[in-house]
């Protein structure tokens, strides 16, 4: 919302011996938000009123001329103009040599056709200005100035340029603050002062009752909490007053009419949006304010044809709309240069609907803008005498007698009990009863008898607590004592929280640096990592109103974004990258409303050194480091997304975590990486019921521990596990640690066989193994080898 | 006799001192001092003595003997000391060879931010907490007090998933204040960080999905000055003792009375200008807003089956994202969300 502070200053409270920089400090910290401002004159400088002492045609130019400009200043300056319309004896603005005009135009001295011009008369675009705002100037030529002035004033205060532009922002509770006297009620309040008030007065006219013209009907009684109405015949269309025109260009309102300014004015003055129509275009006198039917048509003061949907609020006559309530005026019953009758309409419109009907039609204004927070519908009368009243000061026509006003709800005043006690509990603070109702008949919220008459324009007071915020704005937010609260709570974090973090703790340690991704992705990933029509995780959760295709279902896996971020590293030829993200999914459930989102800890690499051994080995030292015990790898070839003779299923205790395994060449093509991708997908949730209990001291071993190393040749197809789970059974509980050293195929060793080492540890907890207890082991160990899997000594 | 021994061990201790080598020295030792060395040579030949000489004989070879052994050990320490001095000598390594590469990974800046606040406020004696990102508009909106037909509700700012907008992304994490005053009795002190989502194109400050930290005190005696305590402590920690702090009345449909609370730009020291030249961090306004907060509403109290007569508390939230660009000087919000490596190993 934007505000003048000259028009506060002029017609409400004084404040002009405030700095701005001091009105825009203050006003935010007692709670309306400055977002910034700016003097009106900041753009223009060294522009002032010049008087043309006489003129002649230039020496080499049909068309130019050099004009000697009384300036203020003892010398005249001699400028050359192009234009046609400048005539001796005219007041013109005169950019001097060295001034500014909008948009940072310099101005110097400089020569014309070999003839010196020491600076520039202006148009009224030069200075940002339309025939709007001087509707005696021309469009094309040197603004003749009408204005009561003289040589050497500076311009701005001819255009009305010394004022300051002060944009608040309006938090959503305080619609009364969309509107110059909602503001300068704050304004007085912040600087402890008392606003004048003007009730508006309307003297009439003999020009009859405006009940034989007009008959208004709501039947829309929901969406129109009141309506109220006026008519003015004899209305002789003309520009409005200079200060009228002032004030609305201020605000950032183009003039347009006296009719049309007024309703403007009071729009900004009241915050009541109004509207003026033609009387001759409201067919047989009557209006309707109903709901449009499906595919009715309007078209608007913009000029543009609105298909109207069901439900949409419209201000019709008997035939058609004329009107979309709340947001624009119809075509049809526009303000003419010959209206001579006009009926105002001052209205309260249900501020959702007129928000979605303009939001369905991208129409946003001024005026349903304000409609949309929600206004105060007392203001509706004040609001359309005000409006009368100007057309009396304007002079512009006869203000019929009568009003129309329909009301469709209950007013209900609203008295909310002061409660010192409470609010300085809440607060912290010891604030004397008699300040607090100081502050609110400040704030205009009169007390009486420990009640607060709320008046009707501040919806948002209810309870204590809001009456709380006025008191505590007005005593000032820094002023209340900071404290330390004495409540003494447990800080800390949930074990699975500590669990994550650990999680993430291991794969830096790794080398595994941290990714954040986006929960939503696009529903082709499944086809980018192969997934079967059928998987049970194209089962997504779709957002119906997505920002894009992209972004429109929510992840039921976490690869697809981890290779979403290798591709976009090795698209920017990073030549390695180890990356990991505890990353949320989100599963539907049968018959729950809300899904499940557990976390998946996602591994990814590719670069040098990268290989299926060495992923597993970080996997393998991440579990160990959260402890958790025998982890299984199974190989898989079912998962469309990994290399099939590259990828294992990984479980523990029965319970399936994830897949850890090479990525399909396929699927890497289709995220465009022609390097090996290694990745692991581990079920941090599930993971996390299978942690060990925290370890607990075992004692060191008082014997020696015997190693051996055992080499065997065996199957190729047979697996190291294989092997391995044949020597644990076979060895028994000397057995204490096997581990695969070496794998060896070639010289030496049959084709279709391979060679594997295992070193051994063998150790008994009440005694020193002898050589006849190893041995004992070791050919216990082979002769199951060889029986189980025929495999031998090498 | 007796010259030969004075003999024996004028030559050994020559021997000794020109040895150079454990080696040499070794030899030395067996030729001198060995059962088939020259001293023990000497020695056989004692029978031939008369009784008289034997003794004085005898006594003056131990002495020879303990002569050159003496000789002989501090030879070899002197020998030792020259042998490892040369060895180290020998080893002697370029130490300016960078050391065998071992590769760190890097905690994403704006977890390492989040970390450093989450472990602030568990000091503070907050709890942490977690909740679910797709929830129900009940708690995202109708229980914190924010009504049908408000703004925020709108499709073109929230996504939805259901066509009666009953299920949603959460746009805040203001519904962990519901989820846990339902379930929690007071005293509640409580911080919830998570993704949170609205309808925003994705640009330089805008991203759809973002972080905010949410914290909710709930006790008897709780007061806005509390509030205040604990939003300026945790600001000093973030942002140095210096840090100066402004409060200004807000409007949150969940808190009353509500704040919003600015922090003095750093770079002006307030005065929106830097060199004559509009501050670029502050844009002028000489403060930087941070978070907002409040007064947890009565009605939001009420909802939770929390006596508002009996406890009253505070709560505030806070993007994350803004503060951890403001921290790292992150400039372009799509960095976070892009994981560029070379982005990621600068933290």
């Amino acid at each position: 919302m934007k505000l003048n502070r000259k028009w506060i200053n002029e017609e409400f409270v004084d404040l002009s011996h405030v700095s701005d920089k001091e009105y825009v400090e203050t006003m935010t910290i007692f709670g309306q938000k400055v977002e910034t401002y700016e003097r009106m004159d900041s753009e223009i400088k060294n522009v002032v009123v010049g008087k043309v002492l006489s003129i002649v045609r230039h020496e080499n130019s049909d068309h130019m001329w050099v004009c000697q400009v009384d300036v203020g200043s003892e010398e005249p300056v001699q400028i050359v103009t192009g234009a046609q319309n400048v005539h001796e004896g005219d007041l013109v603005p005169a950019a001097l040599h060295n001034s500014y005009l909008p948009g940072g135009v310099h101005i110097t001295k400089g020569k014309l056709r070999g003839v010196a011009s020491n600076g520039m008369l202006c148009g009224l675009s030069e200075l940002n200005l339309t025939v709007n705002d001087f509707p005696y100037a021309i469009e094309d030529g040197i603004w003749i100035i009408e204005e009561d002035c003289k040589p050497g004033d500076d311009i701005n205060l001819v255009i009305g340029n010394d004022d300051t532009i002060v944009d608040f922002e309006i938090t959503n509770n305080r619609p009364d603050c969309y509107s110059i006297i909602g503001l300068a009620r704050e304004s007085a309040a912040a600087f402890g002062q008392t606003m004048k008030h003007h009730e508006p007065v309307v003297n009439g006219s003999e020009a009859g009752s405006m009940y034989d013209f007009l008959d208004v009907d709501v039947p829309a009684t929901e969406l129109c909490n009141r309506y109220s109405s006026r008519m003015v015949a004899n209305v002789k269309i003309a520009p409005s007053p200079k200060w009228m025109r002032q004030r609305l260009r201020a605000n950032g309102i183009r003039p347009i009419n006296n009719i049309v300014d007024i309703t403007n004015y009071v729009m900004l003055e009241y915050g009541q949006p109004m509207h003026a129509f033609d009387y001759r275009y409201v067919s047989s006198g009557k209006i309707i304010v109903r709901e449009a039917e499906e595919g009715e048509t309007l078209t608007t003061l913009d000029g543009n044809v609105r298909s109207l949907k069901a439900g949409m609020l419209v201000i019709a006559d008997e035939n058609r709309p004329i009107g979309l309530a709340g947001i624009m005026g119809g075509e049809n019953s526009e303000i003419m240069d010959d209206t001579t009758t006009v009926v105002f309409e001052s209205a309260n419109f249900n501020g959702t609907s007129i928000r979605q009907t303009a939001l369905a039609l991208g129409m946003r204004t001024e005026s349903s803008g304000k409609f949309e927070k929600s206004l105060d519908p007392m203001m509706t009368v004040p609001a359309v005498q005000r409006a009368c009243e100007l057309v009396e000061l304007l002079a512009c026509g006869d203000v019929l007698d009568g009003m129309i006003d329909i009301i469709n709800y209950v007013p209900a005043p609203k008295d909310v009990p002061l409660e010192p006690e409470k609010i300085n509990k809440l607060l912290g603070t010891s604030i004397p009863e008699a300040d607090m109702v100081q502050y609110l008949q400040l704030l205009e919220l009169p007390v009486e008898n420990g009640v607060i008459h709320v008046p009707s324009w501040r919806p948002d007071l209810n309870l204590m607590a809001d009456i709380a915020e006025e008191v505590g704005r007005s005593y000032g937010y820094n002023v209340i004592p900071t404290t330390a609260f004495k409540t003494s709570t447990k800080g800390g974090y949930t074990p699975v929280m500590q669990f994550e973090a650990k999680a993430g703790s291991l794969c830096r340690s790794l080398g595994f640096s941290e990714i954040i991704t986006y929960s939503f992705v696009s529903p082709t990933i499944f086809d980018q990592i192969r997934l079967p029509q059928d998987s049970g995780l194209r089962n997504t959760l779709h957002i119906q109103n997505p920002l894009g295709e992209d972004t429109s279902v929510m992840r039921t896996t976490a690869l697809p974004s981890m290779l979403d971020i290798l591709a976009k590293n090795n698209a920017y030829h990073n030549k390695q990258a180890k990356l990991y993200e505890v990353a949320k999914i989100y599963l539907p459930v049968e018959g729950q409303v809300l899904p499940e989102e557990p976390k998946i800890l996602v591994l990814g690499t590719y670069g040098s050194g990268e290989s299926f051994f060495t992923i597993k080995g970080e996997l393998e030292c991440i579990f160990s480091g959260l402890r958790i015990p025998k982890v299984c790898y199974e190989a898989d070839q079912t998962n469309p997304s990994y290399h099939p003779g590259r990828c294992a299923k990984v479980s523990c205790n029965g319970v399936e975590l994830g897949y850890i395994g090479q990525i399909h060449p396929l699927v890497a093509k289709n995220y465009d990486i022609d390097a090996e991708i290694y990745c692991a997908e581990i079920n941090v949730t599930k993971l996390i019921t299978l942690q060990l209990p925290e370890a607990t001291y075992v004692p060191l071993p008082k014997y020696p521990t015997v190693s051996r190393d055992l080499a065997v040749v065996c199957d190729d197809c047979q697996t190291v596990a294989e092997v391995e789970n044949v020597i644990t059974d076979a060895a028994g509980k000397l057995l204490r640690k096997v581990r695969l050293f070496d794998v060896y195929k070639g010289i030496g060793i049959p084709d279709g066989k391979k060679s594997l080492a295992f070193s051994l540890e063998l150790r008994a907890d009440d005694r020193t193994l002898t050589d006849e207890d190893s041995e004992n082991v070791m050919r216990r160990i082979l002769t199951s080898l060889s029986e189980k899997l025929g495999a031998v000594l090498r | 006799m007796k010259k030969q021994l004075e003999q024996i061990q004028q030559d050994a201790i020559a021997a000794l001192n020109a040895a150079d080598s454990p080696a040499a020295l070794e030899e030395l030792r067996v030729r001198l001092l060995g059962k088939k060395g020259d001293l023990t040579a000497v020695l056989k030949q004692m029978g031939k003595l008369s009784p008289e000489e034997r003794p004085v004989m005898g006594q003056l070879a131990n002495t020879v003997r303990a002569n050159i052994e003496q000789v002989l050990e501090a030879r070899k320490t002197e020998i030792n000391a020259l042998v490892l001095e040369k060895k180290l000598a020998d080893e002697a390594i370029d130490v300016t060879i960078p050391g065998n590469e071992v590769k760190m990974g890097h905690e994403h800046p704006m977890n390492q931010v989040l970390q450093e606040i989450k472990d602030l406020f568990v000091g503070l004696g907050y709890q942490i907490v977690d909740g679910p990102e797709i929830e129900l508009a009940s708690y995202n909106f109708t229980k914190l007090n924010i009504e049908e037909g408000h703004p925020s509700r709108d499709r073109s700012d929230t996504f939805y998933f259901t066509d009666d907008d009953s299920v949603l992304l959460r746009t805040q994490t203001s519904p962990m204040q519901i989820r846990v005053m339902e379930h929690a009795k007071p005293p509640i002190c409580i911080l919830a960080p998570g993704r949170v989502y609205r309808k925003d194109e994705a640009d330089a400050t805008h991203s759809p999905m973002f972080h905010q930290i949410e914290g909710l005190v709930v006790d008897e005696h709780i007061t806005m000055g509390d509030l205040k305590g604990a939003l300026v402590t945790l600001m000093k920690s973030l942002y140095g003792e210096d840090a100066v702090m402004r409060f200004r009345p807000h409007h949150f449909p969940f808190t009353e009375p509500s704040c919003e609370m600015d922090m003095q730009c750093h770079k002006c020291h307030g005065t929106g200008e830097v060199n004559g030249q509009v501050c670029s961090t502050c844009h002028g306004e000489g403060w930087i807003e941070l978070l907002g907060a409040g007064m947890v509403h009565t009605e939001v109290l009420c909802g939770c089956g929390i006596d508002p007569e009996k406890y009253s508390g505070f709560a505030f939230g806070m993007g994350l994202e803004r503060m951890a660009m403001r921290r790292t000087r992150i400039n372009d919000l799509r960095l976070i969300f892009e994981n560029d490596v070379r982005f990621l190993n600068q933290f």
